[in-house]
C-alpha cells in the first residue's frame, strides 16, 4: 500500500501512510484532482488502482495501491448459466502479479466462458469476480480497460492495414497519439512484423494474424493478460517468440491466464494449473502439487552396476517401490531430498555400484489423462 | 463528455472506412448517385412533355417532385444492407469479442454503427437529389417549391434513419447474417407500403400529411434507436449461436404471464387489477390523448360543417337525416349485438396490430383516429342543428361509458408494451418483453375488455337506437 487519500468535495487531501515504490506518486495524485474514483485513467495508463474505498463525512476515501500489492484475478464460485445448461458452474481462481494460470480442459469445458467474465463480456449467473481490484460486474467497464484480451478468433478486419489496426485499439484504450505510434513499432518490431505493417491484416499468413492480435491484446501494457490458444496457428519458431514474451510478461509482474490445449507449452509457462471439466474446477494448483496428488510422491529411478537381488539391499523404510529389476529399482518417496543420499549411502556402503539415481519424468499430459480418466470414472482426484 | 464523443466516432470513423474499401458498396453507391439521376431526369422529361400533351400538366408538375423522393430513397436502400450486418456480420467474422471486450461503453458501439450506417447512404442520396435538380434546372424544367423540397430531403433523411434503426435492432438481435436478411423483411415490407402511402400523398399533394408522415417516420426512428440500446446486450452477440423459434419458450413465459399465480379465478383478477394498476400512467396518458383528439376533431368538424352544408344544400341536409333514421331500425344489420361486438374487437385487435409493428406509435393513432370519429361525430351533430351535448348523452355516453373505457385500457396496454420494449431491463430479452407484455393486454382484454364490449354492445344494439330515435323525432 503506498498512501491513503480521501476527497471532500473537489478537494483532496492526501495523508501518506508509508512510502514504498514512490516513482508514480506526482503523477497519480495530479490525476486524482481531476477525476475523483477512477485512479486508472485511460488516458494516462497509470497502474494504481483502488484497493479499499470507504466513506467519511462528505467525503469518498480511498486506499490506492500499485497493483503488484494485490491478487489481480480473483473469483470465486464463479458460474454462468444459458439456459438450463451451466456452461461454468463454481469456478474458483486466484492469480498473483507475477503468475501465469493455465486453464486446461476439452473443448467446451468452460474455459472460455470463464475467461468471458473474467474480461466483463458475460454477467456471471452466481458467484463474483474481481480484475485488477474492480468486480467485474460493478466495473466493466474499468476491468476491460485494464486487461489484455486474446480471443478464440484472431478478430482482425481484414481492409484495415496492421498500421491502422493497432492505432484504432490504441485509440480504443486511450492511449495519445506519440505513444501509440511507439507501443505499436516496439511490437511490430518484437514480432517480426515491422516490414508488412503496411499491408493488410486479409493479406497476412495465420501466424502473423496471430502475433498481430498478441500485439493488440498488448497495445495498453494492461497488468492483466487473458490468452486463448496464444500459439494456434503459429510455426514453431513464432510460438517460441510468443511464449518467450509470455515469460517476459510474466516477470514484469503481469498476471496472466492462458487457455491451451497445448501442454508442453501450459508446462512451460504456467506458474500453476486448473483443468476444468464440465464447467467445474476438478483440480488446482502448482504442477508440482498436481503430480503430487494425482500420482503420489515423485518417483525416482535407480540403476545399479551387475544384478542384485531388491530383497537382500537394506533400504529405508520409507519408501515404496514402484518397480524392480536385477539392474535397478524405482520407488517414490515423500521427502526425496533427505532420503535419496540415505539410499545412495546405504548402497555404496553395502559395495553396490549406483550407476545413477534420477527422477522418473511426469509430464503433464499423463497427468491431464490421469484426471481426465478418474473423472470420467467417477473417481475422486 | 468529448470523450465519449469521440469514442463513438472512432467506432464510425473505422466502420467508414471500411465501407470506403468495399467496391460492392462503393459502385453502386456511384451508380445510384451519378447515373440513376440522370435516367430520373429523362423520365420526368418524357413524363412532362407527355401529359403536358394531353392537358395534365399538373401530373407532370407532381411528377417531378416524386421522382425526387425516388432518386433519394434509393441510395438509402444501401444503408439497410450495411446495417443490418453491423453487429451481426462482424460477430460471424469474428472481429467483434476485441471489440467487446474493449473499454467502448454499449453505446458507443450502437450509436458509432448507426452513424456509419446512416452516413455514406445519405450523402450518396444528397448527390443524387442534387444531381437531378442541376439536370431539371439546366433543362428548364420547373424545379419543386422550396418547401416541397424541404419536405423531401426531410423524408429522405428520416426514411434513411429509420431502415438503419430497425436494421440495427435486427442486427444485434440476430444470431447469423442469413437470419438478419431474412428479417429484412420487417423492415422492407413497411418500408414499401410508406412509400407507396408517400407517393399516393405526393401526387395528392396534400403537404400538411406529408410533413405528419415525416414526423410520424422521425418517431419511430427514434424509438427503434432507444428500442436497439435499451436491448443491446454483449452477452447475447457472444452467447447466441443458433436461431430457434422456441414455442415452448414462448408458451410458457405467455402463460405464466397471463395466469400468474393464480389458483382461482378471484385471484386472477385480482392480478389482472393489479397490472391495470401497474399501468395507471399509461392509462392516464391515453386518457389526455383521447380528450385532445376528441376536442381536435370537435372543432374541425364544427370549423369545416358550413363547407359541408353549402356544398350539400338543404334538399341534401334532409337526405342524410332520413338517412340516419332508417339506419336506426332495429333489423338493420349493422346494428345488431354480434356487429357492434365484432366490429368493437376487431378495432381494438388492429389497434394492436398497428402498434406492435411501430411500437405503440401506430396503437395509439388507431385509437386516436376511433376517438377523434367521437368528437367529429358530435361536431357535425351541432352543425345539423342537434345538441352536441344532447347527442353525447343520449347517442354516444350509454354503452361509450363501456366501449370506451375497454377501448382505453387496451390502447393503454399497447402503449405500455412500447415503453417497456424502449425501457433497458438487464434480466429480461427483448422477446420476453414483448410476450409478457402481450400477455399483459391479453389478460387485460379477458379479464375486462371484453365482459365490457359484451355490455357496451348490448347497449349500442339495444338501447342507444332508441334513445337516438326518441332524441331526433
Amino acid at each position: 500500500m503506498l498512501f491513503s487519500g480521501g476527497t471532500g468535495r473537489q478537494k483532496l487531501n492526501i495523508s501518506f501512510v508509508s512510502f514504498g515504490i514512490s516513482q508514480f506518486f506526482v503523477f497519480d495524485i495530479s490525476l486524482k484532482l481531476v477525476s475523483q474514483k477512477s485512479f486508472l485513467s485511460p488516458d494516462s495508463q497509470s497502474t494504481f488502482i483502488p484497493v479499499a474505498e470507504w466513506s467519511r463525512g462528505e467525503g469518498q476515501c480511498f486506499q490506492v495501491g500499485h497493483w503488484n500489492d494485490l491478487v489481480m484475478i480473483s473469483c470465486y464460485d464463479l458460474s454462468k448459466q444459458f439456459g438450463e445448461f451451466w456452461a461454468v458452474d463454481g469456478v474458483t481462481l486466484d492469480v498473483q502479479p507475477g503468475e501465469v494460470l493455465v486453464l486446461l480442459g476439452q473443448n467446451g469445458a468452460g474455459k472460455t466462458t470463464t475467461v468471458r467474465m473474467l474480461t466483463a463480456v458475460l454477467t456471471p449467473s452466481r458467484g463474483w469476480a474481481k480484475v485488477a481490484g474492480y468486480d467485474v460486474m460493478k466495473h466493466p467497464s474499468k476491468v476491460r480497460s485494464l486487461v489484455g484480451v486474446l480471443t478464440e478468433q484472431h478478430g482482425l478486419y481484414a481492409r484495415m492495414t496492421a498500421e491502422e489496426y493497432l492505432d484504432f485499439f490504441g485509440q480504443v484504450y486511450g492511449i495519445d497519439p506519440v505513444a501509440r505510434r511507439a507501443r505499436s513499432n516496439y511490437l511490430f518490431e518484437y514480432f517480426g512484423l515491422m516490414q508488412v505493417a503496411d499491408r493488410r491484416t486479409g493479406e497476412y499468413s495465420k501466424g502473423m494474424r496471430q502475433k498481430l492480435a498478441l500485439a493488440r491484446a498488448l497495445i495498453h501494457e494492461p497488468p492483466v493478460l487473458l490468452l486463448d490458444e496464444p500459439t494456434s496457428a503459429m510455426d514453431p519458431e513464432s510460438a517460441r517468440l510468443v511464449r518467450d514474451h509470455i515469460a517476459d510478461l510474466r516477470s514484469s509482474q503481469r498476471s496472466i491466464i492462458i487457455c491451451t490445449h497445448n501442454l508442453t507449452e501450459a508446462e512451460y509457462l504456467a506458474d500453476k494449473i486448473a483443468i476444468i471439466y464440465r464447467g467445474k474446477t476438478i483440480i488446482q494448483g502448482t504442477l508440482d502439487e498436481i503430480k503430487q496428488k494425482l500420482m503420489g510422491p515423485a518417483e525416482y529411478e535407480i540403476r545399479l552396476g551387475g544384478e542384485w537381488s531388491l530383497d537382500r539391499l537394506r533400504l529405508p523404510e520409507n519408501i515404496r517401490v514402484t518397480s524392480r529389476g536385477s539392474h535397478g529399482f524405482a520407488y517414490q518417496v515423500d521427502q526425496p531430498a533427505v532420503t535419496n543420499p540415505i539410499i545412495v549411502q546405504n548402497l555404496t556402503g553395502q559395495q553396490v555400484p549406483v550407476i545413477s539415481l534420477q527422477e522418473v519424468p511426469r509430464s503433464l499430459e499423463q497427468i491431464y489423462l490421469e484426471a481426465m480418466a478418474r473423472v470420467e470414472k467417477g473417481m475422486a482426484l | 463528455m468529448k470523450r465519449n464523443f469521440k469514442q463513438v466516432w472512432l467506432v464510425a470513423s473505422r466502420e467508414l472506412r471500411d465501407q470506403l474499401r468495399d467496391w460492392r458498396i462503393i459502385f453502386p453507391m456511384i451508380a445510384l448517385t451519378v447515373f440513376f439521376p440522370f435516367l430520373m431526369y429523362y423520365t420526368a422529361r418524357l413524363a412532362v412533355e407527355l401529359v403536358n400533351k394531353y392537358g395534365a400538366g399538373l401530373m407532370g408538375e407532381r411528377m417531378v417532385p416524386f421522382l425526387l423522393m425516388v432518386v433519394g430513397f434509393f441510395p438509402v436502400t444501401v444503408a439497410l444492407v450495411v446495417a443490418l450486418e453491423a453487429f451481426v456480420g462482424e460477430k460471424e467474422r469474428g472481429t467483434i469479442e476485441p471489440l467487446l471486450s474493449s473499454p467502448l461503453e454499449d453505446w458507443h458501439l450502437y450509436v458509432g454503427k448507426l452513424i456509419a450506417g446512416t452516413i455514406v447512404p445519405l450523402i450518396a442520396a444528397y448527390l443524387g437529389i442534387s444531381v437531378y435538380l442541376t439536370s431539371l434546372w439546366v433543362s428548364h424544367i420547373p424545379l419543386p417549391n422550396s418547401s416541397m423540397l424541404a419536405q423531401t430531403i426531410t423524408l429522405t433523411t428520416a426514411q434513411g434513419v429509420l431502415m438503419v434503426s430497425g436494421a440495427m435492432v435486427i442486427s444485434a438481435q440476430s444470431t447469423s447474417v442469413r437470419g438478419a436478411n431474412l428479417l429484412a423483411s420487417f423492415i422492407i415490407i413497411p418500408i414499401a407500403l410508406l412509400i407507396q402511402g408517400e407517393s399516393i400523398l405526393m401526387f395528392w399533394g396534400s403537404n400538411t400529411i406529408l410533413w405528419l408522415a415525416v414526423f410520424g417516420v422521425t418517431v419511430l426512428s427514434i424509438l427503434l434507436i432507444r428500442l436497439g440500446l435499451a436491448h443491446f446486450r454483449r452477452e447475447s452477440l457472444i452467447g447466441r449461436e443458433i436461431d430457434i423459434l422456441n414455442f415452448r419458450f414462448m408458451w410458457n413465459t405467455f402463460r405464466k404471464q397471463f395466469f400468474g399465480t393464480a389458483r382461482h379465478p378471484s385471484d386472477w383478477y385480482r392480478d389482472t387489477s393489479n397490472t391495470l394498476y401497474q399501468q395507471r400512467y399509461s392509462i392516464l396518458i391515453v386518457i389526455v390523448i383521447g380528450i385532445i383528439g376528441a376536442f381536435s376533431a370537435y372543432f374541425y368538424a364544427v370549423y369545416k360543417m358550413p363547407f359541408l352544408l353549402e356544398s350539400a344544400g338543404q334538399a341534401g341536409i334532409k337526405d342524410i337525416i332520413s338517412e340516419v333514421k332508417q339506419d336506426l331500425s332495429f333489423e338493420a344489420p349493422q346494428l345488431s349485438f354480434s356487429y357492434i361486438f365484432l366490429n368493437n374487437l376487431r378495432a381494438i385487435i388492429v389497434s394492436l396490430i398497428f402498434g406492435v409493428l411501430t411500437l405503440s406509435v401506430g396503437g395509439i393513432m388507431a385509437y386516436l383516429l376511433n376517438i377523434g370519429l367521437v368528437g367529429g361525430v358530435l361536431g357535425l351533430s351541432g352543425g345539423l342543428g342537434y345538441s352536441p351535448v344532447m347527442v353525447l348523452i343520449v347517442g354516444v355516453l350509454p354503452h361509450g361509458i363501456f366501449e370506451i373505457t375497454a377501448v382505453v385500457i387496451t390502447s393503454a396496454a399497447i402503449l405500455h408494451m412500447g415503453v417497456m420494449l424502449v425501457t433497458p431491463d438487464p434480466n429480461r430479452t427483448m422477446s420476453q418483453v414483448f410476450i409478457e407484455s402481450l400477455a399483459n393486454w391479453s389478460r387485460i382484454l379477458v379479464g375486462f375488455a371484453l365482459p365490457l364490449l359484451i355490455i357496451a354492445a348490448g347497449i349500442e344494439a339495444y338501447i342507444t337506437p332508441m334513445l337516438i330515435a326518441h332524441f331526433l323525432r
